[in-house]
């Protein structure tokens, strides 16, 4: 009895190509590598049984140490119809991705990219508030338009005008002529 | 018969309610019936299995006959026992939540009336992961829980659910993948994957061996559990889905991997070798999630990263490794499933009220409808950790107990919890402001649906009530924080002796490694000093 090298290479194979895999933007490779993966690793289980040995049915002339270590194997086709099922699903959802959005790629989460766009000025939080001067306040006291003050308000690296700075709190909307977030600008 | 021996039921219920309301699919509101009814019994035999374990006593049933540590076996002691109950009581609220809302909606038909097998299969799959004491079946327990949540995460299909399942899915995937190589690791190097055999052979292992084992491990179930390096999906995926799905996902999911956690750093790997690491993890755990959560603008992001935030709380109790911070934790990890499901809860209502869940879309709810701002208020203030909430009580625990351990980075922690505390604060502060506060008019972009006074007019009774149950539930915890602290305790000291769970699986004369000796010095007085604070404090 020895140690079955063959076996052990096309673990490590599998588990190269499937790890490769796993790091593309495509669903569908994406797929293939996680069940390189399922199955490199079921590969592993059977390896960590031991050396190969007889079927493990009870026979009183055979050697105890002869046998095959048999719960590998019963934790091995546990993970096969896991992993069967997993596979299903992910087909599942790669299909209704296509239908979707005719694309095979993961997607972006809108709202993360949004958030990270969002500059540190916050036109509630933050904006400066009208200094009342008067004790006897006009009744029609004009407010700050933050248009005409040229205001501008730090962003990331950059300073950016307050409005556009505001225009910009608006989700999935973009003031004309507003310079990227922090973090650049790709959508 | 011992009443734990009814244990398996705590699965085997809830897979048979899945198995018939799947045959009752075109009778919807039979289908209710027996699925709120299938999960108020096992409710009652999972309470009544924590009465029979509440002064101690560790049960093992062994499944099919077969011994340990051939057979498979079941656990009940305090810590499992504990979280049944919890986890059980928060997905009934949920399941009542969600069967109200579908009511009310009409969506009678097709794909939702999949909802209650699938979450019925959910439930099985918790209770499964929280008993075992076999790590194949643990595995088999998250396979169970995760199938049926990639499910709900998708359901309907829509085109954002979908782009969340992706990344929830292949996250999933590589982290059982992860935890399915460590267990044929572990196989391979003692021959055994029964849980208290294995924590006698592993401390027989060489170092090296074992530090690998106990990484993989970590790494596995801190995927799982959403700690800082691996937690990126979670804020991702978790507010796409369905409002009830998303509140039992947050309540129940991570606290099973930090289950997890908290098995494999008592029973498997006791000893104090990777606690600094997982200090640190804890550390970054709690502020980079809440930073990330004052960034947000939507309720459900911003809760989802106070959820990956106070994870970091319950690390740092496990990593501290002494009674006075695992018991802390565990009554943290109670606390946290309730109050995070319930904002979860009162999140789904507000969109309901005010037609979204982003605050710059909402205003003037403290008016439009006062008992949904109390219901946000109350978990709120709990989650920020405002005295006399239980969320006080359970940081407090875990201050107490960083003082008490007093390495430099046990005290940086401590202060990194009371920064992050604020900070929660800040961030559920904000929501009150902006949502509640101010008049509706003041809004940025004020929702249609806000204006007009509510497309629904009043909340339904069937969500408002379970939303308002589960509430009340936090509240409880905090009246009842001094027998709640004392069960945490002494699950604790029972985990770190280690004797009772292995003898309880393996027999009275099974060998117990020894604990170490920092250990039993921290022992005895911290129990009772903990216990009359949170009982002070309560009053």
């Amino acid at each position: 009895m020895s140690i079955n090298l063959t076996l052990l290479i096309v673990m490590g194979v599998l588990y190269a190509c499937g790890i490769y895999l796993i790091l593309e933007r495509s669903l569908t490779r994406v797929l293939l590598g996680l069940m390189l993966l399922a199955n490199a690793t079921n590969i592993l289980i059977l390896a960590a049984g031991g050396y190969a040995g007889l079927a493990p049915l009870f026979n009183k002339a055979t050697d105890s140490h002869e046998y095959n270590d048999p719960l590998p194997q019963a934790l091995i086709l546990t993970s096969i119809v896991i992993s069967f099922a997993v596979t299903a699903f992910m087909l599942g959802i790669i299909y209704r991705t296509w239908s979707l959005a005719r694309q095979d790629d993961i997607q972006d989460d809108v709202e993360d990219r949004r958030v990270a766009r969002t500059p540190s000025f916050d036109a509630e939080d933050d904006a400066a508030v009208p200094v009342e001067t008067s004790e006897f306040p006009l009744p029609h006291a004009e407010p700050a338009a933050p248009d005409d003050t040229g205001a501008t308000v730090p962003a990331g690296a950059t300073h950016m005008p307050a409005a556009a700075a505001a225009a910009e709190e608006k989700p999935g909307r973009r003031a004309p002529g507003t310079t990227a977030g922090p973090t650049g600008g790709e959508e | 018969m011992n009443i734990a021996s009814l244990a398996p039921l705590a699965v085997v219920l809830p897979i048979f309610g899945s198995a018939l309301t799947f045959l009752l699919i075109r009778h919807s509101r039979t289908q209710r019936a027996v699925s709120v009814g299938l999960l108020s019994l096992t409710l009652l035999l999972e309470c009544w299995l924590l009465a029979s374990v509440w002064e101690g006593g560790t049960a093992a049933v062994n499944i099919g006959g077969w011994l340990p540590p051939w057979g498979i076996v079941m656990v009940v002691d305090q810590f499992s026992s504990l979280m049944l109950v919890v986890s059980s009581a928060v997905s009934l609220a949920v399941l009542i939540y969600a069967t109200g809302q579908g009511m009310t909606d009409g969506d009678e038909d097709a794909p939702v009336s999949i909802f209650h097998p699938t979450y019925l299969i959910l439930v099985a799959g918790v209770s499964n992961a929280f008993l075992t004491g076999d790590l194949f079946n643990l595995y088999v327990g998250f396979e169970i829980l995760l199938t049926a949540s990639y499910v709900l995460m998708t359901l309907g299909g829509t085109g954002p659910r979908i782009r969340a399942g992706v990344t929830y899915v292949v996250v999933s995937v590589v982290s059982s993948v992860l935890f399915l190589i460590a267990i044929a690791m572990i196989y391979a190097s003692t021959g055994t994957i029964t849980m208290a055999d294995l924590a006698i052979k592993l401390a027989e292992l060489d170092p090296g061996t074992q530090a690998l084992l106990h990484v993989l491990l970590l790494v596995a179930f801190g995927i799982k559990a959403a700690v800082f390096p691996l937690s990126f999906w979670l804020p991702d995926s978790y507010p796409t889905a369905p409002a009830p799905v998303t509140a039992v996902f947050a309540g129940l999911l991570t606290k099973v991997g930090v289950y997890a956690l908290v098995r494999t750093e008592t029973l498997l790997f006791p000893g104090d070798s990777l606690n600094t690491p997982l200090m640190v993890v804890a550390l970054l755990t709690m502020v980079v999630g809440i930073l990330g959560a004052i960034a947000q603008s939507d309720i459900k992001r911003l809760l989802s990263f106070t959820l990956v935030s106070h994870i970091g709380y319950m690390v740092f109790g496990l990593a501290m490794s002494s009674v006075a911070g695992l018991g802390a934790a565990v009554y943290y990890v109670a606390h946290h499933i309730t109050i995070q499901t319930s904002l979860f809860l009162v999140t789904g209502l507000i969109e309901r009220r005010g037609g979204s869940s982003s605050i710059d879309r909402l205003g003037g709810l403290a008016r439009l409808s006062p008992l949904l701002a109390l219901l946000f208020f109350v978990p709120a203030m709990n989650l920020a950790g405002i005295p006399p909430f239980s969320g006080f009580l359970g940081k407090l625990g875990l201050m107490q107990a960083g003082l008490q351990l007093g390495t430099p980075l046990a005290v940086v922690l401590v202060v990194g919890g009371v920064v992050t505390s604020l900070l929660t604060l800040l961030a559920v502060a904000r929501v009150w402001n902006r949502a509640f506060w101010r008049k509706p008019e003041d809004a940025e972009y004020p929702d249609p649906v806000l204006q007009s006074g509510g497309k629904t007019g009043v909340l339904p009774a069937t969500m408002v009530g379970p939303t308002a149950g589960l509430v009340a539930f936090g509240v409880a915890l905090t009246v009842f924080a001094g027998p709640l602290f004392h069960v945490a305790d002494q699950s604790a000291t029972d985990m770190l002796g280690r004797s009772s769970y292995i003898q309880a699986v393996l027999g009275e004369n099974a060998p117990v490694p020894g604990t170490t000796a920092h250990r039993e010095s921290a022992l005895p007085s911290e129990p009772e000093q903990l216990d009359t604070t949170a009982q002070a404090v309560a009053k």
